[in-house]
């Protein structure tokens, strides 16, 4: 790649670089600044008591070693069930790995906290497994409430993120590399350890940091499931908006708090990743191998019971859709009942779990194209800054996220709150550090004399860039938004603090649902939205090549 | 319809530097080639005249205009890769016609002109086809197509024939030469191939590390080539160090030569180069004077034989003549080679400067 572009020019691009440095400035910079000004403003004067009230109490501060904890060990355990079956995918044929696969996708790209209902009604207090257990053999399970609820929500929904990682890796390993190694009469468990496992430690890395931060910034679930065992994004929550009491200064201080955990943990990986960074050079893919006799049982029947218990819920979920209910409880038989009642409590739901996204989708797809353009083929000082800023989304939890586009836009010059529009510049400012390292990986694989060739015959930088390049990024870029879509659909801890009436999401409504009881509706709603997501899927699956999915 | 003047250029990748004072005068309409060895900056000075690379030093003018800041899309350029860079998503056709449509002609017109180049570059089979499903060497017809259908006032071509056979070269060589004088377009032509340069170019600049090493001719060039290195550089050469005293040419201790025309050469120690075809062999039984040497080995070529033989000096030397019915020279022979001294070029002691020209 040919890097001479060193110095900012002020043509199209250069308007391009100020104006979406600009943006960042309106809608990221200024909301942080001003959150963080509440933190260390008591409303007239310069104060530490928030944080000293947040360290005094250990009410509050062990929310954070909480969210720290369950995150951790959501990682570890992830890193542990999703390489073990991303090294067994790619290494042996498995019967049926085509829809296993399919079920793995399915069981991340759901709402976290759609599982964590699943599971209560499962293995909560009455849940239906555990009065099977006692009522037959007098089993008691396991407290399902609380650190351990949380921690089997969020590694069976994330795992498959480290899993898909170890595949996308092990796909880019010569085969040659194994042979070579087994050669040597290193086999097995232990080629496992000395030549796999340092060849992708790097992704695998990269896997358990996007477990991390999913899981310290999910809400839904520990508000569900967690009871006792608090986390900083429920407390935060509850200092906002609580009914209680409301202080923003002190949930301000709490954000800080929050993104500085994200950041360190964020650093921390990167200089892991980097340190133990290799590149590869596939010229023969791994061949599957068939295995025989008892291993094939037992890799089989691990494989499967791990699938099971991930997409369980979701199927759980399906299942109680078409129970018959009676007020709040289910009752015997099967009906269609709570579909129907499901449609007077949708409201504009549904339409607005396709606009939201969909205007919020096409915003993130042509900044992050345009941002990996310049990042990539424009590198000045200036674009430099724009890469940097739009990866601070990234380890800013979405209540964050909320908090501060509340604490900005609720207030002259510019008011947005109870609108549209301010849902999809949080879904943007949230979505976009994603979607533009896709788009930046694309963009690289693009040579730039293509593009100089359009110049050399005439065309404008522009038209250069838009007849010539972004056609050429078109197909990854797409099955890139199909990933994105799926993800904004589910989103949920931005759009609770944003909804109003009008604009309520469908995971919204299911969450509302689901905290007033109405178990039969919430389910027929949770429904409506995993077909929605299989349908995505299903798209994707047909139009990017190898099916291969990167997050 | 550009003359093309490069002042004093410079070009820097970060602190390196790879081209420093290049001074060129490219005439209007002429074909001039850029030879050079790999990595000498061929294609960096290309891109400097196209505008994809930053100039960081000197002047670039089109005739009489200064064109260091003007954009790319406005010099009305056309420009052959050395990697084609063929749009991948359109078709043959598509990409040749991509220029005429951002020239805004005609619609009829765009059709007739492309069918045109189509069928001279022989792709017109491919029209409709995507890049990815054609050879290398077909990929780099529809550059060529590309570019030179817009009939650019410079044409900048980076080694655009390197991908095709011997056969389809030749016939490119000349649609490029037929199609060049026919409009006139003034190009810059990078390559390789020595034999492709003096057969195409009206000049040619040998380049060496960034420099500009000699200017010329192709006939030129060989002949009274610069310096040692476009000697040895340019064709095939032996290189042998001798001494100049008053106008006689000594070599290897004992053999001299003499000329009128060497009388200006100053005296002192000198670099000789003699090509292969410059040197005569004359069996020891003819009585001629000149550098003894000893015959190790021949090959037989067909039209040429080639001879390696060996100076009493110890140097390795290279000696080519038209073959004979029965060659009567065998390994371990002696013999006495001369010069066609006419045709020898002497050079200073450090090889920088041809005393000839
Ligand atoms: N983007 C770049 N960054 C740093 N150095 C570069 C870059 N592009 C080229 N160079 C260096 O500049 C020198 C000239 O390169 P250039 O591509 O012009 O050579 P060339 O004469 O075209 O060679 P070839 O005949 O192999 O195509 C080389 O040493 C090359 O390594
Ligand atoms: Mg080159």
């Amino acid at each position: 790649m040919r890097q001479n572009h060193r110095r900012f020019r002020l043509d199209v691009w250069g308007w391009t670089t100020i104006t979406i440095l600009l943006l960042y400035g309106l809608f990221l910079l200024y909301p942080l600044g001003l959150l963080l000004k509440m933190a260390f403003s008591d409303g007239m004067h310069f104060t530490l008591s928030h944080f000293v009230r947040f360290f005094s109490r250990p009410y509050y501060s062990i929310t954070l070693i909480n969210s720290f904890k369950v995150s951790f060990m959501a990682a570890l355990l992830s890193v542990l069930v999703g390489v073990t079956l991303g090294y067994f995918m790619s290494m042996y044929q498995i019967a049926g790995s085509r829809i296993l696969r399919m079920c793995i996708v399915m069981a991340t790209m759901s709402a976290p906290f759609v599982g964590a209902y699943a599971w209560i009604m499962l293995l909560g207090r009455s849940g239906v497994i555990t009065r099977f257990l006692s009522g037959l053999f007098g089993i008691t399970m396991p407290n399902i409430y609380g650190f351990n609820g949380i921690l089997l929500v969020f590694t069976t929904q994330l795992f498959p993120l480290v899993f898909l990682y170890v595949q996308g890796a092990m796909s880019k390993m010569d085969a040659s590399l194994l042979e070579a190694a087994e050669n040597m009469g290193c086999t097995g468990v232990k080629r496992f350890f000395t030549v796999v496992l340092p060849l992708i430690a790097p992704t695998v890395l990269a896997g358990a940091l996007l477990v991390f931060v999913r899981a310290v910034s999910d809400f839904g679930t520990p508000m569900l499931i967690g009871e006792g065992y608090r986390t900083f994004t429920v407390i935060l929550y509850n200092e906002f908006v609580g009914e209680v009491s409301q202080n923003k200064g002190f949930a301000s201080a709490i954000s800080i708090l929050a993104i500085l955990i994200t950041m360190v943990v964020y650093f921390s990986q990167n200089l892991a990743a980097s340190k133990s960074a290799v590149s590869m050079n596939v010229m023969r893919r791994i061949e599957k191998k068939k295995l025989r006799g008892l291993s094939a049982f037992l890799v089989h029947l691990l494989i499967y019971a791990v699938v099971f218990i991930s997409i369980l819920p979701q199927l759980y979920v399906v299942y109680t859709s078409f129970l018959k209910t009676s007020g709040q409880i289910y009752v015997k038989g099967y009906s269609m009942q709570s579909y129907a009642n499901m449609f007077s409590r949708l409201g504009r739901s549904i339409q607005n779990t396709l606009i939201i996204p969909a205007l919020s989708l096409l915003v993130v797809v042509l900044l992050a194209v345009l941002i990996a353009y310049v990042a990539v083929r424009r590198r000045n000082a200036l674009s430099g800054a724009v890469d940097m800023i739009s990866m601070i989304p990234y380890v800013i939890p979405g209540t964050v996220v909320g908090i501060a586009m509340i604490s900005a836009f609720n207030r002259k010059p510019l008011v947005l709150t109870g609108g549209m529009l301010i849902m999809v510049v949080a879904l943007v400012v949230r979505r976009l550090p994603y979607t533009i390292r896709s788009s930046v990986a694309i963009l690289q694989q693009i040579p730039l004399y293509v593009e100089e060739a359009a110049l050399s015959l005439g065309s404008s930088k522009l038209k250069a860039f838009f007849e010539i390049t972004l056609p050429m990024m078109a197909p990854g870029v797409f099955a890139g938004a199909i990933l994105s879509w799926v993800t904004l659909i589910s989103e949920l801890s931005t759009a609770i603090l944003l909804y109003t009436g009008r604009t309520q999401t469908l995971t919204v409504a299911i969450y509302t649902q689901i905290i007033r009881g109405n178990y039969g509706i919430a389910s027929a709603m949770a429904t409506v939205l995993t077909v929605m997501t299989f349908i995505s899927l299903l798209l994707f699956n047909r139009i990017s090549k190898d099916g291969d999915i990167t997050l | 319809m550009s003359k093309i003047t490069i002042k004093e250029a410079k070009k820097q990748y970060g602190d390196v530097t790879v081209i420093e004072g290049l001074n060129l005068e490219i005439r209007d309409g002429e074909l001039f080639t850029l030879l050079g060895p790999s990595g000498c900056g061929k294609t960096t000075l290309l891109r400097m005249i196209a505008g994809f690379n930053s100039i960081e030093g000197g002047d670039f003018y089109f005739n009489e205009e200064r064109i260091n800041d003007k954009e790319p899309s406005k010099r009305n350029i056309g420009m052959v890769f050395q990697n084609y860079a063929i749009f991948p998503h359109l078709t043959v056709e598509k990409n040749v016609a991509f220029g005429l449509k951002n020239r805004k002609l005609p619609k009829d017109e765009i059709r007739r002109e492309t069918a045109r180049f189509l069928e001279m570059m022989q792709i017109e089979q491919y029209a409709d086809r995507l890049p990815e499903n054609l050879s290398g060497g077909q990929q780099q017809r529809v550059a060529l197509a590309r570019a030179l259908v817009i009939k650019p006032d410079v044409l900048l071509m980076d080694e655009p024939l390197s991908n095709l056979d011997a056969k389809l070269r030749m016939e490119m060589r000349q649609a490029i030469r037929r199609i060049q004088r026919e409009v006139g377009i003034t190009t810059v032509y990078v390559t390789h191939d020595q034999e492709e340069a003096m057969s195409i170019s009206d000049t040619i600049a040998v380049m060496n590390a960034g420099k500009i090493q000699h200017i010329g001719t192709p006939r030129e060039i060989y002949q009274r080539p610069a310096n040692v290195f476009v000697a040895t550089f340019i064709g095939r050469t032996n290189v042998l160090s001798g001494r100049m005293e008053k106008g006689t040419l000594l070599l290897v201790d004992t053999a001299r030569f003499s000329r009128t025309a060497w009388n200006g050469v100053p005296d002192g120690p000198v670099q000789v180069s003699v090509r292969p075809e410059e040197f005569v062999i004359h069996p020891l039984s003819d009585g001629a004077e000149g550098l003894p040497a000893v015959l190790k080995d021949s090959v037989y070529l067909g039209l040429n034989t080639h001879f390696y033989l060996r100076l009493s000096s110890g140097d390795a030397v290279e000696v080519i003549k038209e073959s004979v019915l029965d060659d009567t020279l065998h390994p371990g022979d002696s013999v006495i080679l001369t010069l066609k001294e006419e045709k020898i070029n002497i050079f200073s002691e450090d090889g920088s400067k041809n005393y000839l020209r």
